[in-house]
């Protein structure tokens, strides 16, 4: 956990699972939120803007502003919309496009 | 008297204007509606469009014509004016055809307008093949596509932005939540709101959208206009893919896909339907494959402001001189041309057009 992040992990109990993000392999608790879990872990960019490259990460986490978008079996997901899950394997939308 | 002018309605229409009115000089009070108002400005799908428009009426062909040629020059005096890139491109548009048989009809179509027009009319026919070539996303269902140089898109919020602030900025008054209940004339118009607010002016114009329905009458028009029921989609922002606009899809400049239109005669209910968001996406991907694997970000219904014939109305009411009804369906491409030369026809100048066949006489019975 990074202290220097304003996140804080509320682990809660849960098993700590393995998900990859941009290929890195990070522990994350399972079955908790995936953008608070992210967040947490240290992620603070989940995507660059396709129109601008610009940095993005989560900002309303309730699903309404799409800033938190995530790779998931090549199709864009809200991660604040999501549960973390052992294996998964996230990757920066159109990363490899750009 | 307050102002020059009172613009009933603070939509695209009525800002636009009263854009082009104060930029003569002309002292302007704009009244805007609330959020119960059925917003067409705020829901429209953005293009600067000239094709298939005014088939059975070539001056409403030529009149798209001037506007979309004037754009630029608005765009541009907007833009330095308050800093707001409005995204205008006019690099063409498609009009996207699934069989042979519609592709030839529109050409015939096209044809006859072409020579009303007096063959200035610049669209040529792409082939599957030659169209691929210009968008390498498009299908193996879409047959071809008439490629009309002519045509563009905007973004139309930023636009509606530019447009309230630099009115404001060149003294415009723009009132919002005002929901005008009445207007009477004696030396000049007296237009109250539901709030109690009163203006004064010398003219009065009507632009309020929809909401001439119930105006209209009451400043001796017939405004026999109706709602027509548009949804559309938007996906999230993706990489360039879609170069030009189509009535299909766009790809704005923010990198979204927006998807349109049905057009559905519900009366003023402007609610979404699945069967109706379903055709759109499926006719969608049947143009653009690849749209089946990106995800929507909203949609929404907005209300089309259509006279019987679909042309624009502008009419000096005769019961009350003073008074104009201006109303359109396109007030997107046409914003320009409503900025910069209708102002010469509520002044009635020697400049002003000739927009005789857009009075209401033809409604005449």
């Amino acid at each position: 956990m990074n202290n220097a992040l304003p996140f804080k992990d509320l682990g809660e109990g849960r098993a700590y699972v393995a998900v990859t993000f941009a290929g890195q392999e990070l522990r994350l608790p399972e079955g908790a939120n995936l953008a608070a879990a992210l967040l947490a872990a240290g992620v603070t960019t989940f995507r660059h803007t396709s129109a601008s490259g610009a940095p993005r990460g989560p900002f309303c986490m309730m699903g309404a502003c799409f800033d938190c978008l995530v790779e998931v079996d090549g199709i864009s997901r809200q991660a604040c919309m999501m549960e973390v899950s052992a294996g998964l394997i996230l990757s920066m939308p159109q990363a490899g496009e750009r | 008297m307050e102002a020059d002018y009172t613009i009933i309605g603070g939509g695209v229409v009525g800002l636009s204007v009263a854009w082009g009115l104060l930029n003569k000089g002309r002292r302007v009070i704009v009244l805007d509606g609330d959020d119960g108002s059925f917003r067409a400005s705020r829901g429209n799908f953005g293009l600067v469009w000239v094709q298939s428009k005014g088939m059975k009426q070539p001056r409403y062909a030529s009149w798209s014509q001037t506007s979309a040629a004037a754009w630029r020059g608005f765009a541009n005096h907007l833009a330095d004016a308050t800093g707001r890139d409005v995204g205008l491109e006019q690099n063409g548009g498609y009009d996207l055809h699934f069989s042979e048989e519609s592709l030839a009809a529109r050409v015939e179509e096209y044809e006859g307008l072409k020579a009303k027009l007096g063959g200035d009319y610049p669209y040529e026919v792409l082939g599957h093949n030659a169209l691929r070539k210009e968008e390498p996303a498009i299908g193996p269902k879409v047959i071809g596509a008439i490629l009309h140089h002519q045509d563009g898109h905007a973004n139309p919020l930023r636009l509606l932005k530019a447009l309230a602030d630099d009115v404001r900025r060149l003294g415009g008054q723009v009132l919002t939540g005002k929901m005008v209940t009445d207007v009477t004339k004696n030396d000049g118009f007296t237009v109250t709101c539901a709030d109690g607010t009163v203006v004064t002016s010398a003219k009065v114009i009507l632009s309020a959208g929809l909401g001439a329905m119930a105006l209209g009458p009451k400043l001796g028009f017939i405004a026999p206009i109706r709602a027509q029921r548009g949804q559309v989609l938007i996906t999230e922002k993706l990489p360039k893919m879609i170069n030009r606009p189509s009535l299909i899809a766009r790809q704005v400049d923010e990198g979204g896909i927006q998807i349109g239109a049905t057009n559905e005669e519900v009366g003023l209910d402007d609610r979404v339907t699945q069967p109706g968001l379903s055709g759109l996406a499926a006719k969608a991907i049947a143009a653009f494959p690849a749209l089946a694997r990106a995800q929507l970000v909203r949609s929404w219904g907005a209300l089309r402001v259509l006279s019987p014939d679909g042309l624009p109305i502008y009419q000096q009411s005769e019961t009350m001189p003073g008074a104009y009804l201006v109303t359109c369906h396109s007030g997107i491409t046409l914003a320009a041309a409503h900025a910069t030369i209708l102002p010469e026809w509520l002044e009635g100048t020697d400049k002003a057009p000739d927009l005789e066949v857009f009075s209401e006489q033809r409604f005449a019975v």
